[in-house]
């Protein structure tokens, strides 16, 4: 699904990843964990696309090279990303928001677009599932959101446009027990043999609720570590020194 | 901004050119060609008195130069005054009798004036250059009582409204192209909407400029009597053109006591060329009075067209309680210029005012947002709002807010929010992320930072209007 081939990135002619390492096979979940400033954001954007770094090292997503690829490009092959700080757009919708970005996923793959109806339906279903509350979606993208609404907002999102890979960043900070299990949810309902995920946390609470295959621990651009879910415990009691 | 190659942008809809053969006044701004724009029109005395009154004004008049659009000299011999296809020498009585040519026209341009008529309820006037060929519903209408026609109609068939009316809010003399528009103008729209009656539908205008070397001078006057109640839009299109055509109208409304006016106007005029090559010259005055107490004047503008659009939409509030708003869009890309706002002129006690206006401004282009309120001595007790919000693309085009207030009395309050911002890359990148396209995401993005605008429109037109807010700032990034 995803291989990352000595990753180099940096920003302003700082040095952020330097020399990473990762395959993900369809159907695995890999944690990643690591100290602040460490680059696990940089690593998620890059993988989503975003501009402005400069990068070499090899980045294939089912097979091919996407590092030529724009960002809509990727999220239309499906790849999809839950931002750590999720944007706030003035005046638009955020139903309105999902159905156009539904449709523009849809349309590249070659389904047919939903219509309202059928969109509100589906909006309708999935947030209940989830058990996320529908008022946020008759208001605008984000805007007044409590920082748990936009967190619950993103796993909608993820949940509806049904990616291949989806990259979970920091999604679980600042989450209550029940909205943590909200996150969880969205995962798990989601996972099969042929989806993957990339899911970036600081803490092992999110790990009971969805069990990682791998657990990588990143420090200073470099994956320094590699382990099961255990490690994660393990990082929890003794925190990152020993690893260094 | 993001570096890609975006789909080669859409050209000017509109642009196209209707093969008609058509009947023009000579070439030329003179006494002569007024008496033939008269003689044409039917007209009796007194309005070409009007007209000529208004010419031996502006003789001795300037063109403003105050806003910052400066344009090369317009050389007002050269251009004709006058241009009517030769099918309409008198006005069809029915949609059956209009050349099937106009009807093709008008079905291009996305009014298909004979269906519109069975499905949508929509009343159109469609002015082709100089004359109105068309109006639609009219005997709904009049079932009410309501006058809607061209104001060629009204001249002849209302003399006694027309002449209570006409110039009552914009004096002859008021500015060189009110003055102009005076002594030449052409056609346009006239409504009167009698006491205590709510205008069922929609009202429209859908003024085309076909004719090269033509200058179009449209004139519109709307009275809203005692109570009553009308909602009217106008949009405009124009074929693309390397030179550039001139459009002065002049707009005015009068609300009587407890009566209330919404006027939108949806203007797409052809901008010109990405390289700021051709396009309209938009240089509109438009002024409403709320006349009676309680009387209430709404402007709804989208600006997306004309190489130039110099207008400020107005409110003389002389009636007590009554309120004025004035909504507005204005979006520039390539090298396209505005210099819009509106004036307030407070003169009733309790009067109030809203302004909330919205500019985009992209590639080399330069948007202005100028505007007054004046709160009278007398106009105790009055409120004024004001936001004003641009927003930038790029870093070559450019955004001003020249707000000019005048509050005097001490009981009396304005308020004035101004910002301006770049479009948040941040904002595109989520966007992005989530499949849209760089022009979704910035049609999504603008159309969010328009809103509390475009819900003003009327639904019928609310759609399209987002629509052409996309399809304005296409290819304005990358
Ligand atoms: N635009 C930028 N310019 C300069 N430095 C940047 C820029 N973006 C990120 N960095 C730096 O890159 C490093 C990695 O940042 P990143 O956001 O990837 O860390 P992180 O591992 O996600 O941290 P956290 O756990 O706090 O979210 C940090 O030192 C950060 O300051
Ligand atoms: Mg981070």
């Amino acid at each position: 699904m995803l291989e990352i081939k000595d990753l180099k990135a940096s920003i302003n002619k700082k040095a952020i990843l330097k020399g990473l390492n990762l395959t993900i096979k369809p159907g695995e979940l890999h944690a990643i964990m690591g100290p602040n400033g460490s680059g696990k954001s940089t690593l998620a954007n890059i993988l989503s696309g975003k501009e402005g770094y400069e990068i070499s090292g090899e980045l294939n997503f089912n097979g091919e090279s996407i590092k030529e690829i724009s960002v809509e490009k990727r999220a239309q092959k499906g790849i999809f990303l839950a931002f750590q700080y999720p944007l706030e757009i003035p005046g638009v919708n955020t139903n309105n928001f999902l159905k156009t970005s539904l449709n523009s996923v849809r349309k590249a793959r070659g389904e047919k677009e939903l219509d309202t109806l059928s969109f509100l339906k589906l909006i309708k279903k999935t947030s209940y599932e989830l058990g996320i509350d529908e008022g946020i979606l008759s208001r605008q993208l984000n805007v007044g959101f409590s920082g748990g609404e936009k967190k619950k907002n993103e796993i909608l999102q993820m949940k509806i446009l049904n990616p291949k890979l989806s990259i979970l960043d920091e999604t679980d900070s600042g989450l209550d027990i029940d909205a943590i299990k909200i996150v969880a949810k969205g995962v798990n309902t989601l996972r099969n043999d042929k989806k993957s995920f990339l899911i970036i946390t600081h803490y092992q609470r999110l790990l009971d609720y969805i069990k990682p295959d791998f657990v990588h621990v990143l420090s200073h651009g470099k994956i320094v570590k590699t382990g099961c879910s255990e490690l994660a415990q393990e990082l929890e009691k003794t925190g990152y020194k020993k690893i260094n | 901004m993001k570096q890609q190659t975006l789909e080669k942008s859409k050209e000017y809809k509109y642009g196209f050119v209707t093969d008609i053969e058509s009947v023009k006044a000579p070439k030329g701004l003179n006494e002569d060609v007024i008496k033939f724009i008269s003689k044409i029109k039917k007209e009796p005395k007194w309005m070409l008195d009007w007209r000529l009154k208004a010419f031996s004004r502006i003789q001795n008049m300037k063109e403003p130069n105050w806003q910052k659009p400066k344009y090369p000299k317009i050389n007002y011999q050269d251009l004709y005054y006058y241009s009517a296809p030769k099918s309409v020498k008198d006005k069809p009585k029915s949609l059956d009798e209009v050349d099937p040519k106009l009807l093709e026209t008008y079905k291009k341009l996305g009014i298909p004036l004979k269906e519109q008529e069975k499905l949508s309820g929509v009343a159109v006037d469609a002015v082709f250059d100089s004359v109105s060929v068309a109006t639609t519903f009219k005997d709904k209408l009049t079932e009410k009582g309501i006058i809607f026609c061209s104001i060629s109609e009204a001249i002849q068939k209302y003399p006694d409204l027309v002449k209570k009316y006409l110039g009552s809010v914009i004096p002859i003399t008021d500015h060189y192209f009110a003055t102009l528009n005076s002594a030449v103008f052409t056609d346009g729209s006239f409504v009167y909407v009698p006491q205590g009656v709510r205008c069922p539908m929609e009202l429209s205008t859908y003024f085309r400029i076909n004719a090269s070397d033509t200058g179009q001078f449209e004139r519109t006057l709307i009275i809203a009597d005692k109570g009553s109640y009308v909602s009217y839009l106008e949009g405009c299109t124009a074929p693309m053109r390397d030179e550039n055509q001139l459009h002065a109208a002049n707009v005015e409304l009068i609300a009587l006591d407890d009566a209330e006016i919404k006027y939108s106007t949806v203007q797409n005029w052809y901008p010109g060329d990405k390289n700021g090559k051709g396009g309209i010259y938009n240089f509109v005055t438009k002024r409403g009075a709320c006349r009676g107490k309680n009387s209430k004047i709404s402007w709804t503008q989208v600006e997306t067209g004309s190489a130039i659009t110099w207008k400020y939409p107005s409110c003389i509030l002389q009636g007590d309680n009554s309120v004025g708003e004035f909504y507005s869009i204005a979006i520039t890309n390539n090298y396209q210029k505005a210099d819009t706002g509106t004036k307030m002129i407070h003169l009733g006690k309790n009067t109030k005012s809203k302004i909330i206006s919205k500019g985009i401004s992209a590639g080399y282009a330069d948007n202005t947002y100028r505007g007054l309120v004046d709160i009278n001595k007398k106009a105790l007790n009055s409120r004024n709002f004001t936001q004003c919000d641009s927003l930038l693309m790029g870093n070559k085009c450019g955004a001003h807010t020249i707000p000019y207030i005048k509050n005097k009395n001490h009981t009396s309050v304005v308020e004035h929010e101004a910002t301006t911002s770049k479009i948040n890359e941040e904002q595109l990148y989520y966007c992005n992320q989530r499949g849209l396209n760089q022009e979704e995401a910035i049609g999504l993005i603008v159309n969010g930072f328009c809103k509390e605008v475009l819900q003003q429109l009327p639904m019928e037109f609310a759609v399209e209007a987002q629509k052409l807010v996309g399809i304005s700032l296409e290819g304005s990034v990358g």
